[in-house]
């Protein structure tokens, strides 16, 4: 394997891990602060399809990314009435969202375009293009390092260095402002937040408002980046996966960093090598396509050591008595 | 720490006037639906003193107090603090207004450090780091000032409950509290522990904070408060000064009825041996060897009571004996070998066999809170014939059953329907205890039995006890309360570190030498 084709792979990887880290770290968000959100797949449909549809209307990527995070907000609210005001089951409410946005994209979707639950192919003004960062075209002739810088680090779109760079943000978010103590606090133990005269309630729907608008720039960018239009189910289970990735980092920003960049590369690799030879057997594109997933299923299986969630996670906050 | 004011939380305030009550309430009432829990109470808690509160479970004292700290609403009444009319609609109103609370069960961050949790909620800035450092400085100052020595980078769940507790405490003085609520304080803590709070209050008290002691104990309110406010069912039905009063008097009060302290008993008759262990050890799954080769026997008709600093492996010997945890060794039950691991080592089948188990922690593994009084009435008999035929549970009779039972054992309320939850410690033990000791077990098993037990319901679980060994059974009390075990055991073995320290006559034992053994001294009778 030359250096080109790996990284053509490496580059491919970023692309694919980038939607999975933006949803990684909205989950982490969300948990953190102790509301299990399991409707990350769904925000990120919901923000597909209505990035994809408005920017194909007005012809501009901005306001599609603006309508994107509009509509994961708002099942993002949705979330929050459900399991913070009337302190329902997070799972439940989050897999509603999920087939709520799984239903209402297509249905709106086809009386809307008629194109069989697509949205129109996006034009290049309704579409985030490659940033070719600074000097890129003239270190590409360098060797190793000019193809690393080309090839890699530039050619990306505006999403991918947001999502890059919301790995550091987040980790100085939790761990050294105010706000990320009480957001740990409150995924820990509420009673000490309310004790001590903090709104839990306020501060959950912080996180989770917080993780709406990461998983509208997740599904905008599969929409309007990754892809060029909003096509069925386009999030085939990512919201998923950045769960186990979440798993996998046990709830930390860098790790989580890492695990998405581990799913994103078998993405990548199902995606170039169709069939892979092993010489007296050919890997079959099924199991190729299906090894993200299977690495799912190892992770959650527990074979990963002990991850310890947010102890509060899952439970709505009831004073006592 | 005046003067280093936490995040402009309050400014602190002048000396405050010794004639003037830190706290005065007026009339406050609440009610919970058709519960009254708190009638008209008024009380003054003066300035620079101890001030307890006592009454039985569920006599309105939390909920008093929670109305002082902004957690609930008072119905009607007023609150005044140093003299001034102070609303109170929150927590944070509670902090501004200089009151500071430590919860019977903390409210810590578990895996936060000592620090983080201080800080909470009074950072003083967006950004963690120059709080944390101010906080630093000024929990040096107050270490020294009041003997709460904690490391302030130790992380909360590695440190030891009394440490814990510490760091409620500089919590609030943190947040510049004068006065002081603390809600049954020396629950869980050991005697040094609890010795060490006091010296702490004492301390505080004498730097002028005001301190309100909520307690069941009244050994704890003769020993260390200045005045004492008796509560019975949402009433306030004396303030007195400690030393002008008895803990007999506080008890009627408490109670409404005279009640006997004491444990009358006669002197034991033992009989054969029912329980021989020989050196049973057991390995936790962190590969730490919790027993070390025990060894004890009880006979028929006597208390064996295991003392021991709560930790010491006295949980895993009951968790064994009671079926609930694998060991290797020997246990013979009236001379039968009886299985310490595999299929038969359960719960049930040591239940069969006619070892009966009243665990440490009713409200986990005593009791399914959630499901009503008659369910719970059954668990670990439910095979029996009268109980159920096959799969299919006879309720109706199960449920008649469970509501004499009820009244046998004086359950408050006696109605079988409602949820193990909604009845206090005391009535929770009281369904536990009934259902383990009614089919008669050749031995019982009881770990602590009157923690989170109310004064009256305390007497009554006294009495079970001591009628069951007279009635010939053989009991294993465990309890860290060693006030219980010497009040109730016939001989006392103290394990330390997994193993028996030493045994000796309850005739004979003193709390010093049985303390002694407790710290892992062996004395001339080790065993």
């Amino acid at each position: 394997m030359d250096l080109l084709t790996v990284l053509q792979v490496l580059d491919s990887t970023v692309r694919l891990a980038t939607p999975l880290l933006l949803a990684c770290l909205a989950g982490m968000f969300s948990e953190r602060a102790g509301i299990f959100d399991i409707g990350l797949e769904g925000k990120m449909l919901a923000a597909a399809f209505f990035s994809a549809a408005i920017a194909a209307v007005t012809g501009s990527v901005w306001i599609g990314l603006g309508a994107g995070i509009l509509a994961s907000l708002s099942l993002s609210g949705l979330h929050g009435l459900a399991s913070i005001t009337f302190r329902g089951n997070q799972l439940i409410s989050g897999v509603a969202i999920n087939f709520l946005a799984a239903g209402l994209t297509v249905l709106i979707a086809q009386s809307w375009f008629q194109q069989g639950g697509r949205t129109p192919a996006l034009l290049s003004g309704g579409r985030f293009g490659p940033i070719t960062l600074p000097g890129a075209e003239a270190l590409r002739e360098v060797p190793v390092l000019g193809p690393i810088y080309y090839e890699l680090i530039s050619g990306h779109s505006i999403l991918v260095y947001v999502a890059f760079a919301c790995v550091p943000l987040t980790w100085w978010i939790l761990y050294r402002t105010r706000f990320g103590l009480r957001l740990r606090a409150v995924g820990e133990n509420p009673e000490a937040v309310d004790t001590a005269g903090i709104s839990v309630i306020r501060l959950r729907y912080a996180a989770v408002l917080i993780c709406g608008l990461l998983c509208g720039i997740a599904g905008a960018y599969l929409a309007t980046a990754l892809q060029a239009g909003f096509v069925q189910d386009m999030t085939a289970g990512r919201g998923y996966i950045a769960l186990a990735a979440l798993i996998f980092a046990k709830w930390r920003p860098l790790q989580a960093l890492y695990a998405t960049l581990l799913f994103g590369f078998l993405q990548a690799i199902a995606l170039r090598y169709q069939n892979l030879d092993l010489g007296f057997f050919t890997l079959p594109v099924q199991a190729m396509d299906a090894l993200p997933y299977i690495l799912t299923v190892v992770i959650l299986a527990g074979f990963i050591g002990k991850a310890v969630p947010p102890r509060a996670g899952g439970e709505p906050y009831v004073k006592e008595r | 720490m005046t003067g280093q004011n936490a995040n402009g939380a309050r400014q602190a305030t002048a000396a405050p006037d010794p004639q003037v009550p830190a706290i005065e309430l007026r009339g406050i009432s609440k009610a919970f639906g058709p519960v009254q829990a708190n009638k008209d109470i008024s009380m003054r808690v003066m300035p620079g003193t101890i001030h307890g509160i006592i009454g039985e479970n569920g006599a309105g004292k939390s909920t008093l107090m929670s109305i002082l700290y902004g957690f609930y609403k008072a119905d009607a009444g007023e609150i005044m603090i140093s003299g001034r009319p102070t609303l109170i609609p929150d927590s944070q109103a509670a902090i501004a207004a200089g009151i500071g609370m430590v919860f019977q069960h903390f409210k810590l961050v578990e895996n936060f450090t000592v620090l983080e949790n201080i800080i909470l909620g009074v950072e003083g800035g967006g950004l963690l780091r120059p709080s944390l450092a101010k906080a630093r400085a000024a929990l040096k100052s107050l270490a020294e000032e009041y003997e709460l020595n904690v490391d302030p980078d130790a992380v909360i769940e590695d440190i030891g409950v009394g440490q814990q507790q510490r760091v409620e405490i500089l919590k609030a003085l943190y947040r510049q509290a004068d006065i002081l609520i603390l809600d049954e304080p020396t629950g869980v803590l050991t005697p040094a522990e609890a010795d060490h709070l006091f010296r702490i209050l004492r301390n505080l008290r004498d730097e002028g904070k005001t301190i309100i002691l909520i307690t069941h104990k009244l050994r704890e309110i003769m020993e260390i408060t200045d005045t004492v406010s008796v509560m019975r069912r949402g009433e306030m039905t004396a303030t007195v000064k400690t030393a002008e009063t008895s803990p007999e008097q506080l008890a009627e009060l408490m109670v409404g009825r005279k009640v006997l302290l004491r444990v009358e008993k006669a002197p034991a008759t033992p009989g054969k041996p029912v329980l021989e262990v020989e050196n049973l050890r057991v390995v936790d799954a962190a590969g730490v060897e919790r027993l070390r080769g025990v060894s004890l026997n009880i006979r028929a008709g006597e208390v064996l009571g295991l003392a021991g600093v709560a930790g010491n492996g006295q949980s895993e010997l009951l968790e064994v004996l009671g079926g609930m945890m694998p060991a290797t060794g020997q246990v013979l039950l009236n001379g039968q070998p009886i299985p310490l691991s595999g299929p038969h080592a359960d719960g049930q089948s040591r239940r069969a066999a006619g070892i009966a188990h009243v665990p440490e922690d009713r409200q986990r593994k005593g009791l399914i809170m959630d499901y009503a009084a008659w369910e719970n009435s059954v668990f670990g008999y439910h095979r029996d014939p009268a109980i159920g035929r096959g799969p299919l549970m006879r309720n109706a009779a199960i449920l008649e059953h469970a509501e004499q039972q009820m009244q046998r054992f004086d359950v408050r309320p006696p109605n079988p329907r409602l949820a193990a939850k909604n009845f206090s410690g005391g009535n929770q033990q009281k369904v536990v205890l009934a259902r383990e000791i009614e089919r008669g077990p050749d031995l019982l098993l009881i770990g602590q039995p009157t923690r989170g037990v109310d004064i009256g319901a305390i007497e009554f679980i006294h009495q079970q006890i001591i009628a069951l060994r007279d009635a010939g059974k053989a009991i294993l009390l465990v309890s860290v309360e060693l006030d219980e075990i010497m009040a109730l055991s016939d001989r006392i073995a103290v394990i330390f570190d997994g193993r028996i320290m030493g045994e000796v006559p309850a005739d004979q034992a003193t709390a010093q030498e049985l303390g002694l053994m407790m710290a892992g001294v062996a004395t001339g009778k080790a065993a």
